[in-house]
């Protein structure tokens, strides 16, 4: 069973919250779907290569030229507050 | 002294963050350029906003194949990028897209010179691709700082320009050898034309990781030292955390791993204690990113394109130009210098005095003023058209400086201020033969002293005819001349 | 002449227009009408753009035929996960509420440019993340069919929208069997493509490496027609290749030479016995048209699962990363630090089922658990390519039951995660080989719709829909549910 300082931990690190209430199903939840993740240990991989991309590709890449850019507007037309042409987000400290 | 009096050395590691000036952003088109509004030079991609994907740059990849490659780095035959993830306003995707176990370039080296001639070899481990994040400005506060600060701003324009993170062994051991690294690290990049390398500007940033050990015992805890913004900066700062660690493991504390700060005004380092945790930055690799193999015929053709470096033209200085290794040095650090110091000495054929000159009163002049080769008020041709009368004996070396002077002041030329104060030094030898007869004749009593072995009277003939000349008789061929007929003349002559 | 909106297959509103027995916005007309019909009971569509779509189809009018490229005038409805410029996209998810993209997803943009009509956007399981639609922030959608059941996830309106007649063909997306499994469970031709074939520029991400865009229809030669519109290479997407040529419309009705792989691991328990028997008459059906049909072994799909619920929600758990409240979406209001603006704005905005994937791919990914789950997962993903390779050397194409059972009612899966993610058991594998997919209709059982899977090797759906085609020929299986119908439209 994941532990619950875990289950808060990685909520930390994913920017999460959860009331007191939810933690204990979430607990069980995700205990289960890690038992069943778990499975993977069983099988001795040694040797066996990594596949990060489904698609054997390399060297693609973009030429050194400037493209029509956003207007301030448009860049900040989404934005839930900005002040001067920049977006606001609460004090960090 | 690499080991201080109480037996405790210092370990250094550098990792330094170059901001290439390629045209355009890292993963997207938008351009890379300073000072504009904020939040123009941006799209929808650099904004992190949904539904988009890097599209890599490739420029940044030739530019940070010359940075590997200057820096004696093997160039990976495959590279792959990472996700470094966490969560930063100035970091719109949440994540950063770098390198990891497999960078673009590794196993290099930058060969020092330090102050005492000696070459320090200070291993690089790599040197990898990644994307800046954008510019956050802490307001409400006190002095900008994000302690006190009640909102900030963020401007996306720097986000997503291409960086280049260079790291370096712990084979740097005092403050002076972290600064002569970076000075020298920072003509090195300069001279491959990748990046402005302005740390004020920001272009070029210095991170510091530091510990303390004895010598013969396994490395110390280590702290880190970060954004340190000028070279001085670097070394009071390396300065004052040594200087911390050593007080504290003396009194049996123990060092925490750390990032710590540095304040410029106090001069003083603390550790920030705050309940920032340590990043988990989850690494793993990027899935919109194919990877990078760059051939062995690329590599080569980058080679081939770099310019000339300041090791190899230094050596050129030396064998050319028959310089000295310091003066070789000194001029093949500084690109626009060195340029400048080529096109004088092309123009006045004489490279020692051309060499001398600029290292001495034009940079003397620039440094004072503070200003860049570039913006110099006297160009290579006047400077030239000087060094021109001072080697044809017009002026004196003395005069030269003051009409060098008045040119700056001025913005004149040289013949020009020439004319116009009566400068000009007397070189006509009849006119000072003149001149010396008559003052010989006058003179008799110190005139015999000189023949009789007192050498020093010499000095008062020449005061007396540099003040007859208001000091524009030619030194050198005044003295000839004095003691050809102080040596020659009789009471007969 | 009467426009009987199941009639309304692409082809056949392409043909209408060209000979001019129908307006573009005679079409457009209809269909919104059938929308209005039955999305009280359907659900399918988030956002219908009746005044967008009507002024759209109205400048095709406009234009004289000769002038129209061939599908011009042809209406169309995209997953929510499409980014659209101007329009609200929401994946979903209330984090996305009111967020107006400032660009087109290059699919769109190709649909735009191919002068199809755009009737609105599709609901969806948020962030792709699901298997029943049930996981929507906004809205349940009903399967056409049982109207207490689920269409399938997570491109459940997609696949809805199809089956129930509202649009001739859409477009969803496919990361774990999002196009395949709803196309299954609603009685429709969907296709995942080669991973890479369609640019995923505009496609809000879930898992990057496993993402595809992808089309249904009521009928196999306009999912084919269709694929053909949207598989082009994209250079803002590095990781796209396009389709090497393009996809000629299915004809031919033979199978003859053609060897088909049945996958031993998908006969099991788990598959309903009613699809296992509709699946044994598509078997013997393709034997019918001269198909050789075998078992083919590929041990390590059985892995698969596990596998993809580490990649998965380790790719979303970052992808999801950017939804911060900072420059667009829903931010929790009067946060007073930047922390608590993060934590509140995503625990918020995040429906469960995607704040438990993020968590798991958050742990699979934390300091010291990298090796054990993310890397072995992808160890193991190499293992099942290699299976694939194997099993076509041997055959051509292979096949399997879509999914393990018919549509199964609303709330019957909610309560246990794991159980919802044993939906996507068949066709999970075929996302982490990269492999395209493709769900034809195949029957009936207890008068609920089967799918038969088909998978190619890389690049080969041609083939696959060549094959595709003949069998839904033979098998002739009904695309229309029995939703009251509305009096077909008279027009002309």
């Amino acid at each position: 069973m994941i532990s619950r300082s875990e289950v808060e931990h990685v909520a930390r690190l994913a920017r999460l919250r959860f009331e007191e209430q939810e933690i204990a199903l979430l607990q069980q939840e995700l205990s289960s779907i890690i038992d069943y993740i778990n499975q993977l240990q069983e099988l001795d991989l040694t040797g066996v290569p990594a596949t990060a991309h489904a698609v054997n590709v390399v060297n693609i890449f973009r030429l050194d030229e400037p493209r029509a850019c956003l207007t301030q507007e448009e860049a900040l037309a989404n934005a839930p507050a900005t002040e001067r042409g920049h977006f606001l987000v609460p004090r960090m400290g | 002294m690499m080991v201080t009096p109480e037996g405790w050395e210092a370990v250094i590691g550098l990792e330094i963050h170059v901001q290439l000036n390629t045209a355009t952003k890292m993963f997207c088109g938008c351009p890379v350029s300073f000072g504009d509004v904020p939040n123009t030079n941006v799209c929808p991609l650099c904004l992190g906003h949904p539904g988009t994907l890097p599209a890599m740059n490739e420029k940044a990849i030739e530019y940070a194949t010359r940075i590997g490659l200057a820096l004696n780095c093997t160039i990976s035959p495959h590279s792959i990028f990472h996700r470094k993830n966490y969560f930063y306003p100035g970091l719109p995707k949440g994540y950063q897209i770098s390198q990891y176990d497999l960078p673009l370039a590794v196993d290099g080296h930058l060969d020092v010179e330090l102050e005492d001639g000696s070459i320090l070899r200070v291993g690089v481990t790599r040197a990898h691709l990644e994307d800046d994040a954008a510019k956050l400005v802490h307001a409400g506060g006190v002095d900008g700082r994000i302690a006190g600060a009640d909102y900030s701003m963020v401007d996306f324009n720097r986000g997503g320009t291409p960086l280049v993170e260079i790291v370096s062994e712990p084979e740097i051991h005092t403050p002076e050898q972290a600064r002569a690294y970076l000075t020298q690290l920072k003509s090195l990049l300069e001279a491959l034309e990748v990046s402005d390398v302005n740390m004020e500007e920001g272009s070029l940033r210095c991170d510091a990781n530091i510990s303390v050990h004895r010598p013969g015992t396994p490395f110390g805890t280590r702290t880190e030292l970060k954004n340190m913004n000028s070279f001085r900066f670097l070394q009071r700062g390396l300065e004052a955390e040594i200087e911390r660690q050593i007080s504290a493991l003396e009194r049996g504390e123990e060092i925490v791993q750390e990032t710590v700060h540095f304040d410029t005004g106090s001069g003083k380092v603390s550790t920030l204690r705050s309940k920032e945790e340590a990043h988990d930055y989850r690494y793993f690799p990027e899935p919109d990113m194919v990877p990078i193999e760059l051939s062995a015929e690329y590599v080569e053709k980058v080679r081939a394109g770099l310019p000339e470096l300041p090791a190899a033209r230094k050596e050129r200085y030396m064998r050319d130009y028959g310089l000295s290794p310091y003066d070789a040095g000194v001029l093949s650090a500084n690109r626009p210098l060195a340029a400048f110091f080529e096109r004088l000495s092309t123009q006045t054929g004489e490279a020692k005095l051309a060499a001398n000159w600029v290292m001495g009163d034009f940079s003397g002049y620039l440094n004072a003023q503070g200003l860049e080769v570039k913006d110099s008020a006297v160009s290579v041709e006047a400077l030239a058209e000087l060094l021109g009368l001072l080697a044809a004996g017009t002026l004196s070396g003395k005069m030269a400086k003051d009409v060098f002077a008045a040119m700056v002041e001025t913005g004149k030329g040289a013949p020009e201020l020439v004319a116009e104060r009566g400068l000009g030094q007397i070189s006509d030898t009849g006119e000072l033969e003149t001149m010396v007869s008559e003052l010989i004749a006058a003179n008799p009593g110190p005139a015999e002293e000189y023949r009789q072995g007192r050498d020093r009277v010499l000095g008062f003939f020449v005061g007396q005819i540099m003040k007859q000349t208001r000091g524009q008789a030619n030194p050198q061929l005044l003295n000839e001349l004095l003691r050809k007929a102080l040596a020659g003349s009789s009471p007969d002559n | 002449m009467m426009l009987d909106s199941h009639s309304l297959t692409a082809h056949e509103c392409r043909r209408l227009l060209a000979v001019g027995e129908a307006t573009s916005e005679e079409i457009t007309a209809a269909l919104l009408d059938r929308v209005k019909a039955v999305e009280g009971r359907v659900g399918a569509f988030l956002q219908v753009d009746e005044e967008g779509a009507l002024a759209q189809a109205r400048a095709v009018d406009a234009k004289r035929p000769e002038e129209r490229s061939p599908w011009e005038g042809v209406p169309i409805a995209v997953k929510d996960i499409l980014c659209t410029r101007g329009v609200e996209t929401t994946c979903g998810s209330r984090i996305l509420k009111g967020y107006i993209p400032p660009y087109d997803a290059t699919v769109v943009r190709l649909l735009k440019e191919a002068g199809l009509v755009i009737l609105g956007k599709l609901n969806m399981d948020e962030f792709a993340m699901g298997s029943s639609t049930e996981n929507s922030a906004y809205q349940v959608t009903r399967n056409p069919w049982d109207l207490e059941r689920v269409p399938g996830g997570s491109s459940g309106g997609s696949a809805a929208a199809v089956a129930a007649g509202e649009a001739p063909w859409s477009l969803g997306s496919d990361t774990g069997g999002s196009i395949r499994q709803p196309a299954s469970l609603c009685g429709v031709v969907g296709m995942k493509p080669t991973y890479g074939a369609v640019s995923r520029w505009g496609l809000i991400a879930f898992a990057s490496s496993l993402d595809q865009v992808g089309p249904f229809a009521r009928t196999v030669q306009d999912v084919a027609a269709l694929l053909d519109l949207i598989g082009r290479r994209d250079p803002n997407d590095q990781t796209s290749l396009g389709l090497p040529t393009p996809i000629a419309v299915p004809r031919g009705e033979s199978l003859a030479g053609r060897r088909f792989g049945i996958i031993k691991e998908y006969l099991g328990d788990t598959i309903q016995p009613g699809v296992r028997r509709i699946f044994e008459q598509a078997v013997e059906a393709l034997e019918a048209l001269g198909g050789r049909c075998c078992e083919v072994s590929l041990p390590s799909v059985e892995r698969g699962l596990a596998a993809y619920y580490i990649i998965a929600p380790a790719e979303c758990s970052a992808n999801l990363a950017r939804f911060d409240g900072v420059r667009y979406g829903h931010r929790a209001h009067k946060a007073e630090t930047l922390h608590e603006m993060y934590t509140r704005t995503r625990s918020e905005g995040f429906g469960p089922e995607v704040k438990r994937r993020i968590m798991i791919g958050t742990y699979a990914l934390s300091s010291g658990y990298y090796d054990a789950y993310y890397a072995q997962a992808q160890r193991t993903r190499t293992l099942i390519i290699r299976d694939f390779q194997k099993a076509f050397a041997e055959v051509d194409l292979l096949i399997s039951p879509t999914s393990p059972t018919v549509a199964f009612r609303l709330g019957e899966r909610t309560a246990d995660p794991l159980t919802m993610y044993l939906s996507d058991l068949c066709t999970i594998p075929v996302n982490l080989a990269g492999l395209p997919g493709l769900s034809l209709p195949a029957g009936f059982a207890d008068g609920l719709p089967v799918g038969l899977q088909i998978i190619g090797p890389h690049f080969s759906e041609q083939m696959m829909l060549d094959a595709a085609y003949a069998l839904e020929q033979r098998l002739q299986v009904s695309t229309r549910p029995p939703l009251d119908v509305t009096p077909a439209k008279e027009v002309g």
